[in-house]
């Protein structure tokens, strides 16, 4: 145990605890140090004291042994006292535990008789099955239903190893083998059949336990669908019979209600903002909330945001607002392409068009937001317009990590 | 597809649709939308109505929901089209998941439009996969590029697991937002040369059994 925790990276160092100590704190803080819990620091200590050990090297720690600072615990007031309460129950639950073992000691005149550590090994053995089966650890072992944990198991199987030695050492040592192993076999007969009998019950009580749980969940996730649905569609819906008169508003909140409703049902919420295609989606999103005229965003391929892409993305979305605001169409189609070493994007409208030489050259939406700001971040854009045939943006970006 | 059938391009006469939707006011809302460009014939609200009204019916095209009570459109699909190979369908969908737009042209549609598109070019959409062409959305060029190209593994038939040069170059176009028309013109070919490029794309994607195909759709299913 010891050597298994040396070579933890991290292990504590060894302080007295103040934080859930019941006498001078050296069995917790010795705990804490091995990483052990702390009943078993405490029995060991419990143990070693029959043997007048344990005392000398309690009070040794308790005076070598430095007591842990006091800031580090800081708990309230409220949660000490509790703690403290529990304390002094765990602490008469070690007195009777010290003074059993002392009317046995006395009993059996001495500590080297293996009676006794036979007893001392059951009830460890029971001590171990009922610290499992506490309502905390219950409650654990309810979450974790089916994958119960094999540390679980294992406590149990020591336990019920320790109960096992404990009692079959003790008839053997009082002579009476014969009848022990008779004994045994009775006990395990009798075992087999209260297990028979119980065995169904117990199988139904887990299914019904688990069918409770899935119902429970289910009925979480309506619940949560229900809130989502209020909050969101039924909103929507409100404002939409009071706007009826205005088509486009109506359109407007239809698509982004839409927009809404499509990325809580389908989005994975991880790449929510990381990723070129969720950032595409959303700049696309947001333009076309602000002007109304929606757009149709196909993206192919993904991969993760740089400076440079989203230098691409403010110039996409430039030409996003103006196919919007002076295409005078009703839609706007958005391609988007992300290859290994470079992204493009294509901003297209069936519009009015325009003829790029009589745009002047002091006209800062074409030349600075889009052309200026790709050439600045070393990609390119190319604008293909003519009057009454649409306009395309296309825009191209090279990949840092393929230019390096 | 060669067969003898008159092409509904040319006007002389107007496919026969048959509307399957579960949404009433929906299938109203097309009928009228439509409007001359087609005869409607039949309606169908669920899986087994829907076989039993085509197989009536005989239409030239059926306009099919992808999410249909009683199994989806894909049942739809694989129990009419044993019995009546020549029924095209063009898929309608709300829907812009990947797995459902792959499944169901997977499952034999010719086409894929999403439910936002405009009366006209539904009507366009409807002549076109009437005629036995193929009808891909921006969206689904989009979902067939990334699934032909979402893999570094070798092709196990590399006929049907890879898409020509042109047939990318026309797909991206068509993800760009161009119709046919303008993708004929960018490229200097005619549109027939356009329409044969689409329906050899759609004819690997319904037969090429690359596992990443499906694969690729059901692990992406978001927009």
């Amino acid at each position: 145990m010891a050597a298994e925790t040396t070579a933890a990276e991290e292990e504590p160092r060894l302080h007295r605890a103040r934080e859930g100590r019941l006498l001078g704190g050296v069995g917790a803080g010795l705990a804490r140090h091995l990483g052990i819990d702390p009943v078993v620091a405490r029995l060991a200590l419990l143990a070693l004291a029959f043997g007048g050990i344990g005392i000398a090297v309690y009070a040794t720690l308790f005076f070598l042994v430095p007591a842990e600072n006091e800031a580090e615990s800081g708990e309230d007031e409220q949660d000490a006292s509790r703690r403290r309460g529990r304390d002094i129950s765990q602490l008469l639950g070690y007195l009777a535990l010290a003074a059993g073992l002392g009317v046995l000691f006395l009993i059996f005149g001495g500590l080297f008789d293996p009676l006794l550590w036979f007893l001392v090994f059951g009830a460890i053995g029971a001590a171990i099955l009922w610290q499992q089966a506490n309502p905390a650890q219950r409650d654990e072992w309810v979450s974790v239903t089916g994958i119960r944990s094999r540390k679980s198991w294992m406590r149990a199987g020591a336990g019920i190893m320790l109960i096992v030695i404990g009692v079959f050492g003790f008839l053997a040592f009082q002579q009476q083998l014969h009848e022990a192993r008779a004994g045994l076999t009775f006990a395990l007969a009798m075992l087999a059949g209260i297990s028979l009998i119980a065995a169904p019950w117990i199988v139904g009580l887990v299914r019904e336990r688990d069918r409770e749980r899935r119902e429970r969940i289910r009925s979480q996730e309506r619940a949560e669908l229900a809130a989502h649905i209020h909050d969101s569609v039924l909103h929507t819906l409100t404002l939409i019979q009071r706007r009826a008169s205005d088509p486009r508003e109506v359109q407007r909140l239809a698509r982004v209600q839409e927009r809404a409703l499509r990325s809580w049902l389908y989005q994975r919420p991880a790449d929510a903002e990381s990723t070129v295609k969720a950032a595409l989606e959303r700049v696309a999103a947001e333009v076309e909330e602000e002007h109304g005229v929606p757009i149709e965003v196909v993206c192919v391929g993904d991969g993760e945001m740089d400076d440079a892409v989203h230098a691409e993305l403010r110039a996409a979305r430039e030409a996003m607002v103006n196919a919007s605001k002076y295409a005078g169409t009703d839609t706007v189609s958005v391609f988007g392409e992300v290859e290994p070493d470079e992204v493009l994007v294509f901003v297209r409208d069936r519009g009015d068009g325009f003829d790029l030489d009589a745009v002047p050259e002091d006209r800062m939406g074409v030349r600075g937001s889009i052309i200026g700001r790709m050439e600045r971040h070393g990609g390119s854009a190319r604008i293909r317009t003519a009057p009454g045939e649409g306009t395309e943006v296309q825009l191209r970006m090279p990949r840092i990590a393929a230019a390096e | 597809m060669g067969d003898g059938k008159s092409t509904f391009a040319d006007g002389a006469e107007v496919p026969r649709v048959v509307i399957v939707d579960d949404h009433r006011l929906f299938r109203s809302g097309v009928r009228g939308e439509l409007g001359d460009a087609v005869e409607v014939v039949g309606e169908a609200g669920d899986v087994d109505a829907a076989v039993r009204v085509i197989t009536e019916h005989h239409p030239d095209l059926v306009l099919l929901d992808v999410h249909l009570p009683g199994g989806g459109g894909v049942e739809v699909l694989r129990r009419v089209l044993a019995k009546h190979p020549d029924i095209r369908f063009l898929a309608l969908s709300v829907s812009d998941a990947a797995e459902d737009v792959i499944g169901v042209v997977r499952g034999g549609a010719r086409g894929y439009v999403t439910k936002t598109i405009s009366g006209k070019e539904l009507a366009d959409a409807i002549v076109r996969v009437a005629d036995g062409d193929a009808v891909f959305s921006p969206r689904l060029a989009g979902f067939v590029l990334d699934a032909f190209s979402a893999t570094d593994a070798p092709p196990m038939d590399p006929e049907l697991d890879r898409l020509t040069q042109r047939e990318r170059e026309v797909l991206r176009l068509i993800a760009r937002g161009y119709a046919y028309k303008e993708v004929a013109k960018e490229l200097f070919i005619s549109v027939k040369t356009v329409e044969t490029h689409v329906s050899s794309v759609l004819r690997k994607l319904q037969l090429s059994n690359r596992h990443e195909l499906s694969r690729w759709a059901t692990a992406r299913k978001l927009v």
